[in-house]
């Protein structure tokens, strides 16, 4: 039952905030308390996991491979732990108010319905049902985005949903292939009966197709276009949730796949990732340097990131699939911090442009050495966390000879250094320009609306202090995904049998 | 049959993706489509086709042959409510866009001609 409840609370909380009267501080408090219980249940479920293995959950008492499973391992329970966080920085942020059209359309139980799917995608045990919770999520996700209707905000949107409806299709695709050969979807089942019936050519265009529907989710280079055209439209609450938790899905859903069906590291598939994911790097942060409007900085340093994160992957030790999972945890709460700091800028000055903020070091000196926390920790400056999952990374890169990708990943670090401290110096250092398009009256930035900030920026400390630890746990986690038969085991039981069908 | 239905499905996946590389807004909608109906069709495919066989597992249990192979059929049905969900939402969507916009030619409604 604990399992079920990282999708079952949002549900709940989704369904309880349509039905409660329209009124705004009900609403607000209402979903904060749920996304609060997300974490709680998260937390618990991570204890269990941390303790006692493994946990499994047949949904409606079916026996493994028939039903659909829920099933958490240290992965799973990490990053179901850091949807909760998220969910209520987000949820808390709109205490300082929401533009009251969306509110009126449901803008908090959208919310629920985003964290139900991507809690669902990151506990199944079952391919399909992957597929289905990302279908959740995606339908979430458009409606968020294309609640307003500028001109602006509706392409941006229409982009989004065009590029992710493909690669649903891709991915639909492959998991229809996948199973008229292997005649199953449960993920145990797959990685059980996937080495002895797959065929090279079948295999080959398998893992080619959920490397292009995850990299598009994920926005791996050259499939990352839709990423920047649309992330910097809609208002930070929401550009914080969808940086920081949908292409983490697509990025989880490679892992787990891949480790599960694709345990061959000298498959072309790996080549193939290592350079998309070098490339992305790259590209990404060179784009961040482009840039003049922060969410698109942000946007783009979001594309680059993706690259540290699936390169562990690529390189297939526990080391660097390690270091990724630390990496995926570390971008998750830096990159949704900043876009809600992009959002205190948006409250004050109405726009985020770098090339007309500025000056705020002077008016607001406590806001610019909060936000200084993650725009450094995210350019990887000891002793924050940045800085330690980075060398989680390019360790491993190191130690496998893999001199070539350590140098990018350490140009690609200084490169985000550059954005990072142009960042800071444009929106806080440089004496604020005279401007015509800034409101009259700039509100100043107070207690309820850099709440939601603090509280990231305080776990972000806290991610760098406790560092040993959570590697520890990310090690671990690297160290169950790589041991396939201890998965298969948990979920179809000892021995791995299955009744003759 | 088989034959026939990859061929289907290759020439809706080809068609799709065609119209989706089209400038126009609802040229990308019905090429949305056309792909999705593509992979319901190529899941039925892949998993093998039964001709006249229940999709049930009898008391005596049937040997393999005897019954159509229901979780295919699932997965379609799944799949179409859901496609059918996102194309509806995509038509709704593009719909506002050309309201707002005047246009359907993606070229046209680019945030560059804001």
């Amino acid at each position: 039952m604990l399992l079920a409840l990282p999708i079952l609370l949002p549900l709940g909380t989704a369904i309880v905030l349509h039905m409660l009267p329209q009124r705004r501080r009900l609403l607000r408090v209402m979903a904060f308390v749920g996304a609060l219980l997300i974490v709680g249940v998260a937390a618990v479920i991570l204890g269990r996991v941390r303790s006692e293995g493994i946990q499994v959950l047949r949904i409606g008492s079916w026996p493994a491979p028939y039903g659909i499973t829920l099933v958490a391992d240290l992965f799973s329970a990490l990053m179901v732990v850091m949807v909760g966080i998220i969910g209520v920085a987000v949820t808390a942020s709109s205490f300082s108010g929401v533009d009251p059209r969306r509110e009126a359309f449901g803008y908090h139980a959208l919310i629920h319905v985003l964290l139900m799917g991507v809690s669902g995608a990151f506990l199944t045990g079952d391919i399909f049902n992957l597929y289905v919770w990302f279908e959740v999520m995606l339908i979430g996700s458009f409606v968020l985005m294309s609640l307003h209707r500028t001109r602006a905000q509706l392409h941006a949107a229409f982009t989004y949903v065009a590029l992710n409806l493909l690669a649903s299709a891709f991915l639909l695709t492959a998991i229809g292939l996948l199973y008229g050969q292997a005649g199953t979807l449960n993920f145990a089942d797959l990685a059980r009966v996937w080495p002895e019936r797959r065929t090279p050519g079948l295999d080959a265009a398998l893992s080619m197709l959920f490397l292009t529907a995850f990299g598009i989710k994920a926005g791996l280079f050259p499939l990352f276009f839709w990423l920047p055209a649309s992330y910097h439209t809609p208002p930070a609450a929401i550009g914080a949730l969808l940086a920081g938790l949908l292409t983490k899905v697509g990025v989880y859903a490679m892992i787990r796949v891949f480790t599960l069906l694709f345990p061959d590291p000298t498959a072309s598939v790996y080549t193939a990732l290592l350079v998309m994911s070098g490339v992305t790097m790259v590209v990404g942060l060179i784009g961040a340097i482009g840039q003049h409007d922060l969410r698109r900085v942000l946007s783009f340093n979001l594309v680059g990131h993706i690259g540290f994160t699936t390169v562990g992957l690529a390189l297939w030790t526990p080391a660097s699939l390690g270091g990724s999972i630390l990496y995926v945890l570390h971008h998750m709460l830096v990159i949704s911090t900043l876009f809600l700091v992009s959002g205190l800028f948006l409250r004050q000055r109405r726009t985020t442009d770098l090339r007309v903020l500025g000056g705020l070091y002077r008016t607001q000196p406590f806001v610019a050495c909060l936000a200084m926390v993650p725009l450094f920790s995210l350019a990887g400056i000891p002793p924050l966390s940045g800085f330690l999952a980075k060398l989680a990374v390019v360790g491993p890169m190191i130690g496998q000879r893999q001199y070539a990708l350590a140098a990018i990943a350490l140009t690609v670090s200084l490169l985000t250094v550059l954005s990072m401290t142009r960042v800071w110096e444009e929106a806080f250092w440089k004496p604020a320009p005279d401007h015509a398009s800034w409101p009259a009256h700039q509100p100043r930035l107070g207690g309820a609306i850099l709440a939601p900030v603090v509280l990231l920026v305080s776990l972000t400390i806290a991610f760098s202090v406790a560092a040993g630890p959570v590697y520890g746990l990310a090690a671990r986690a690297a160290q169950q995904l790589l041991d396939r038969d201890g998965y298969v085991r948990a979920v179809l039981g000892e021995g791995g049998q299955r009744a003759a069908r | 049959m088989e034959l026939l239905l990859a061929i289907l499905a290759g020439v809706l996946y080809a068609t799709g993706l065609y119209l989706m590389l089209r400038r126009r807004l609802a040229q990308l909608i019905i090429g949305l489509g056309l792909l999705s109906n593509g992979s319901n069709i190529l899941i039925l495919a892949a998993a093998g086709v039964t001709r006249a066989k229940p999709p049930i597992i009898a008391d005596p249990p049937l040997r393999a042959d005897q019954f159509a192979d229901p979780v295919p059929q699932s997965l379609i049905l799944t799949a179409i409510v859901i496609g059918f969900g996102v194309l509806a939402f995509a038509l709704v969507l593009a719909h506002r866009v050309h309201r707002s916009a005047g246009s359907d030619d993606i070229d046209m409604i680019g945030p560059d001609r804001l």
